[in-house]
């Protein structure tokens, strides 16, 4: 910052000021608004409606919510097993993949192509749904939840294959073959621990794509045994009364949903599903936006 | 030097072995690879082939292979539908506004972003603007519902009353969706895109602008000289890949916000959505994977002939 600043500079500084302390603002209202709303008595709300200042307060929602842990926990265990399981596996494929890329290997120009050639043209929805479906049977597997779609992509292939090209100095792979290191040895002992930074941000980027997936549920999984945390939500989104209706607590069975604060009971399951996400937020917010910078600009 | 000296002839020899003595040192290679060439086969290049469903009457007792070809009849059933215009027309309607206004928004609060001098409010504006962006579009629908909801959504309860105007039936009203649709697709993704034009200005040298304030241009000057032509080629960049996507739609976008509501296709419905319905609601296959092929071939298409047109002008923001 130079000392003096020009007269259009404080204007700017103002405007900017301005601008983004009301962007940040309107991001921020809705979940303040959706928090407040599941701590509002649900006579308050089915009356006065969602506010920003409801005059009657209640745990009611979470009450009812904890009531009917054991599907809540159990959709947070499949999100859990599937974000780990996917991220997992797709990074151990997407890396040894790009890794053969920058080898020196007969067809790597087609292998480049094929790679390549999936961001240009895909079967669409239909046929994917039919392969996996009607081909792999994954529906109502645990499967389902982490194959179709989001394990890897050639872009982060793509990605991952210049950061190797560019970071990882080719004397260093050629001394470790010289000491006698096999291709997987030199990978795991020399490529994959310089490669940290690229690593923590694809890990990330598919660790979060897996975590709000509800779309592969929707398509492949009706089973409350696969059910993950999003397709909870979507499934209460959908019919308010779904948790009573898949519950085996006494009291649900016994009052029916009649004493099910509907109302703000949909709020607080929201406010449950968005909590781990806020809460990690700040500590991974630098690789997050790291991932969206490498992502946009090309390698 | 000695060490350079062995690496020198090491190379020249590789490029002189026969293609037998490499296939055979490729091996290894080809094995590490294999896990992630076979998942994008099952994955992207096995519905490749079964594109052929849209060229079949298909009949599930039979199988796929076995069914009968239907030639282009599903194609002529889908382009005679009254819903298809309307499903292409809100899909490419859809696009362009995101595109021309996304990319506008985007750029002016990168800029503003760029002229915070306190890291303390550029941090806090920048990871607050971007955390829409992390939650999944059935959060999203439920922050939507709570203001939009008929009886209970604070518009109609707060708002609307406060404004002295009568409550709305949000989502039975289809003419309301364009502006709400937009709406939501900017609050979710405006910090995105404006991470990803931030950090191409600060890529920007810092010479371009002092030596334009030793030539005593103001900000505004400097901005419109500066920053915005040097951002063309991320534009560029950016804008092929929206143009070879218009075609396609955010189905968490269009599903989950207006509540997959039959009242608001008329404005809703993309090809995406009604794909959706037509192969899971309906159970409608030579529609929805005639829809969806029609999809994948105009989108292939379009990247292509896009991607063609910047190679000729601006080389370097071509994608291959």
């Amino acid at each position: 910052m130079e000392g003096k600043m020009y007269k259009s500079d404080k204007q700017m500084q103002t405007i900017a000021h301005v601008v983004l302390g009301l962007m940040t603002l309107s991001s921020l209202l809705p979940f303040v608004l959706l928090v407040i709303s599941s701590f509002t008595e649900e006579s308050y709300a089915t009356r006065y409606g969602f506010g920003f200042f409801p005059k009657a307060w209640s745990l009611g929602a979470y009450q009812y919510l904890m009531n009917e842990w054991n599907q809540i926990g159990h959709a947070y265990l499949i999100t859990f097993i599937v974000t780990i399981l996917g991220t997992l596996i797709g990074m151990v494929c997407s890396t040894m993949l790009a890794y053969g890329l920058t080898r020196d290997i007969v067809g790597k120009a087609f292998l480049n192509f094929y790679v390549v050639f999936t961001m240009l043209f895909s079967g669409g929805i239909v046929a994917s749904y039919y392969v996996w479906s009607n081909l792999f049977h994954i529906k109502n597997t645990i499967w389902a939840l982490v194959f179709p779609g989001l394990m890897m992509n050639a872009f982060n292939i793509i990605l991952e294959k210049n950061y190797f090209n560019n970071n990882i100095p080719e004397s260093l792979i050629e001394s470790a073959k010289i000491d006698g290191a096999g291709n997987i040895r030199t990978f795991i002992s020399i490529v994959l621990p310089l490669s940290k930074p690229i690593l923590a941000t694809i890990g990330l980027m598919s660790a979060i794509s897996y975590w709000n997936d509800w779309t592969n549920g929707l398509y492949y999984v009706d089973q409350a045994a696969f059910y993950s945390l999003q397709q909870v939500l979507n499934n209460i989104n959908e019919n308010a009364s779904f948790l009573a209706s898949n519950s085996t607590q006494m009291s649900s069975m016994l009052h029916g949903t009649a004493s099910i604060p509907t109302t703000t009971m949909r709020m607080a399951i929201a406010v449950i599903g968005i909590l781990p996400m806020v809460i990690a937020y700040p500590f991974f917010q630098k690789y997050f936006v790291k991932g969206i910078t490498i992502g946009a600009v090309k390698g | 030097m000695p060490a350079k000296g062995r690496e020198m002839p090491a190379k020249a020899t590789t490029k002189k072995k026969p293609l037998k003595t490499r296939l055979v040192l490729s091996l290894p290679v080809y094995l590490m690879m294999l896990p992630g060439l076979l998942y994008l086969f099952c994955n992207n290049y096995l519905p490749i082939f079964g594109i052929i469903i849209a060229f079949k009457k298909v009949n599930w007792s039979l199988g796929l292979m076995k069914s009968p070809w239907a030639g282009l009849d599903n194609f002529e059933f889908l382009l005679k539908s009254r819903e298809t215009a309307r499903m292409i027309r809100n899909t490419v309607l859809y696009n362009i506004v995101f595109i021309v206004l996304g990319t506008i928004l985007a750029i002016a609060v990168a800029i503003l972003l760029n002229e915070i001098y306190s890291k303390f409010f550029k941090s806090t504006y920048q990871s607050l603007i971007l955390l829409p962006y992390l939650m999944s579009w059935v959060v999203v629908s439920y922050l939507a519902y709570a203001f939009l909801s008929n009886e209970t959504g604070f518009v109609n309860n707060s708002l609307l009353p406060a404004l002295g105007k009568d409550p709305v039936n949000w989502y039975q009203n289809a003419r309301y969706w364009p502006f709400i649709l937009t709406f939501v697709n900017f609050w979710k993704s405006i910090g995105f895109n404006m991470v990803i034009y931030y950090s191409s200005i600060m890529g920007i040298s810092a010479e371009y602008y002092e030596a334009a304030r030793l030539d005593g241009a103001g900000k505004w000057k400097q901005i419109t000289n500066i920053t915005i032509p040097l951002l063309r080629p991320t534009v560029i960049t950016l804008f092929i890949m929206s143009v070879g996507r218009i075609f396609a739609s955010d189905f968490g976008l269009f599903y989950q916000i207006p509540r997959n509501q039959g009242a608001l296709y008329a404005t809703t419905q993309t090809i995406d959505t009604y794909v959706y319905n037509a192969l899971m609601r309906l159970g409608n296959i030579s529609m929805s994977s005639a829809a969806s092929v029609l999809q994948s071939i105009v989108g292939f298409i379009l990247v292509i002939v896009a991607n063609a047109i910047v190679r000729r002008y601006e080389e370097n923001s071509a994608l291959f």
